[in-house]
């Protein structure tokens, strides 16, 4: 190090390293605050939630639950990777198809249905990106929305098992067809809402810990330019179809919860624009940071619900959506759960310059 | 030592280069050529991206087009681009050490070999931070740092001081003139600041609508009267075109 041109004047010696060491300790205090608030919460969600709302809620937080999950692969595949998916809605259809089937013909434990319907799905939706992958941009969205089309057609034609024989397990005379089954331990709703938040925190662990190893830089690298991905010695086929691989694996997992849930899957209750809404909430919940899977979920599932029990039409919300997702991409391209906190924080300035204002002056006058 | 025989490159009706035959032998050697000339082509054949019509590269002994492109990093090719493309979101040790954890190295050595990178590049800031948090001279020397990590055998380095003032060109120029030195690769430097030019390389070769117009050393093809014409004929044309 003969030729060093000092680089930045502030910083120099042992003081510099001292202030270092300060701000490093300081932003680890900093995330543990966060840790904490972020555990106590999720035992809030976790203990309390289920038995303090009503029955009706109960059922919508679980599907906040379930979307969270697939908003979650959706915002991996937009945010970390750059591929702009317009059909995971439909890998999440898939997904509790594949459930539903299995937890009709066997009797394996549920947490291993999940993880089968998981790894099924995730084959099934990486089959499907396969040639997807070549593209990027406007044709990969055109090509997996096409794709989601596809999906609900068939599924459409074959229907969700009901109990029935054969490989799709569906009988379209049984009037009274048995209900999917749920974990022993999780019967009521309540319980499975709680089930549910226990999976999907092991699926934000899961994604995680893809983020902060190998996967999660080499995705960082590829979003920022292939060339230079590639010029690092990342193989980025095999890394973008990883990502695919594990946002189809979450959607399956999603599904198979979903299947639970609901009890009774109908093929109608899937549409490919649910797709195209998806992608709108998880947008406007953030795809930077994996907070805003929760966000994007509570849109989609929790908001019309609200809707639905104070009397508006559900449908004013494809028009917030449509507009929500206009805002973000024009002023906060890292959503509400990036914004939100600023917001706030410029609200709380706001109002401590106008309460401290009188007294300054007050104490000037003296 | 990389071997360049009779290389062609065709886009539609384009010949950015045309039957290029050319040596490196070692330490750091110049590329220059007016803006079109081919160099940045020359190098998106070498890194992969670029599938050239007819020719070859032998790198070392290994036929270097023969390999896929993300496996050349593996097998040592290193490169930066004319726009820096250190990754924002990733702190500087990451941007440095992934080279690393994609190459054949072991996991043993990643952290030491790493901040030995950055050292060696000069960069007196926290590894931690953010590559997106950091100013353009910065984020250069972590795109070096990340070119000479591990084991490289061939480093391109597409215009590494552009936009840079004096100060930092000149510390660039150092950073650059260690580097056959300190890793024992073979460095090739493609810039139109004929000073840092000057300064690295012993010798240059000047490229001039995708042919090869002179080789040697770095003062004899300054002075050469074919290169003086190509770069004043371009001036010439650009004068044109503002006017």
């Amino acid at each position: 190090m003969t030729a060093t041109t000092p680089r930045n004047p502030n910083v120099s010696g042992d003081g510099a390293r001292e202030a270092l060491s300060l701000q490093m300790r300081r932003l680890d205090t900093r995330a543990r605050v966060h840790m904490a608030v972020v555990v106590v919460l999720l035992a809030l969600c976790l203990v309390l939630l289920p038995s303090l709302v009503s029955g009706y809620y109960v059922i919508a937080l679980t599907q906040v639950v379930v979307y969270a999950i697939v908003a979650l692969g959706l915002g991996l595949l937009v945010g970390r990777v750059g591929l702009v998916s317009l059909g995971q809605a439909a890998v999440l259809a898939l997904g509790s198809w594949v459930a539903a089937r299995l937890l009709f013909a066997t009797a394996l434990p549920y947490p291993l249905v999940l993880l089968l319907s998981g790894l099924i799905t995730m084959v099934l939706g990486t089959l499907v990106g396969l040639p997807a992958l070549r593209m990027r941009g406007l044709y990969l969205a055109l090509i997996t929305l096409m794709l989601a089309g596809a999906i609900t057609t068939v599924l459409a034609t074959t229907n969700f098992p009901n109990g029935g024989h054969g490989f799709l397990g569906y009988n379209g005379a049984s009037v009274q067809p048995p209900a999917i089954r749920r974990p022993s331990i999780a019967t009521s709703d309540p319980a499975f809402l709680r089930y549910s938040i226990v999976v999907a925190i092991l699926m934000f662990l899961l994604v995680g810990w893809h983020l902060r190893s190998r996967p999660g830089r080499a995705w960082a690298a590829i979003r920022q330019s292939e060339a230079s991905a590639l010029a690092a010695g990342i193989n980025t086929t095999r890394y973008k179809l990883w990502a695919f691989a594990l946002a189809s694996f979450l959607a399956g997992v999603a599904g198979g919860l979903l299947a639970g849930s609901d009890k009774f899957l109908y093929s109608y209750d899937f549409q490919t624009q649910d797709s195209i809404t998806l992608l709108a909430v998880v947008l406007m919940g953030g795809v930077y940071n994996v907070w805003g899977a929760v966000i994007a979920a509570l849109f989609m599932q929790l908001l019309p619900q609200i809707l639905n029990q104070i009397g508006v039409s559900p449908y004013w919300l494809i028009v917030l959506f449509g507009v929500g997702a206009l805002q973000v991409l024009t002023t906060a391209p890292a959503g509400i759960v990036d914004q939100m906190p600023k917001d706030l924080a410029r609200l709380g300035r706001l109002i401590i310059r106008l309460v401290r204002r009188p007294a300054a002056s007050q104490g000037g006058a003296q | 030592m990389i071997e360049i025989s009779n290389l062609t490159v065709r886009f539609g009706g384009v010949t950015p280069l045309d039957g290029v035959t050319l040596t490196f032998e070692q330490g750091t050697c110049g590329l220059i050529g007016p803006n079109g000339a081919g160099k940045s082509t020359f190098f998106n054949v070498l890194s992969g991206f670029v599938r050239p019509a007819s020719g070859s590269v032998t790198a070392f002994g290994e036929d270097l087009l023969a390999m896929a492109h993300f496996n050349r990093a593996r097998w040592g090719v290193r490169r930066t681009f004319q726009t820096e493309q250190a990754i924002e979101q990733l702190s500087v040790f990451d941007n440095v050490a992934m080279i690393h954890e994609h190459s054949k190295l072991t996991r043993a050595s990643r952290r030491a070999d790493a901040l030995e990178a950055i050292s060696f590049v000069g960069l007196e800031i926290d590894p931690d931070r953010k590559v997106g948090t950091l100013g353009a001279a910065e984020r250069r020397l972590v795109e070096v740092a990340r070119a000479v990590v591990g084991r490289p055998r061939l480093v391109l380095l597409d215009e590494p001081a552009a936009g840079l003032p004096e100060e930092e060109t000149t510390h660039m120029g150092e950073v650059i003139r260690r580097i056959p030195e300190e890793t024992g690769a073979l460095v090739i430097l493609v810039d139109h600041d004929m000073s840092l030019v000057s300064a690295c390389c012993g010798v240059t070769s000047v490229l001039d609508f995708g042919k090869l117009i002179a080789s040697g050393t770095t003062a004899e093809v300054l002075r050469n009267e074919n290169v003086i014409r190509a770069y004043l004929g371009t001036e010439l044309i650009e004068d044109e075109v503002t006017a």
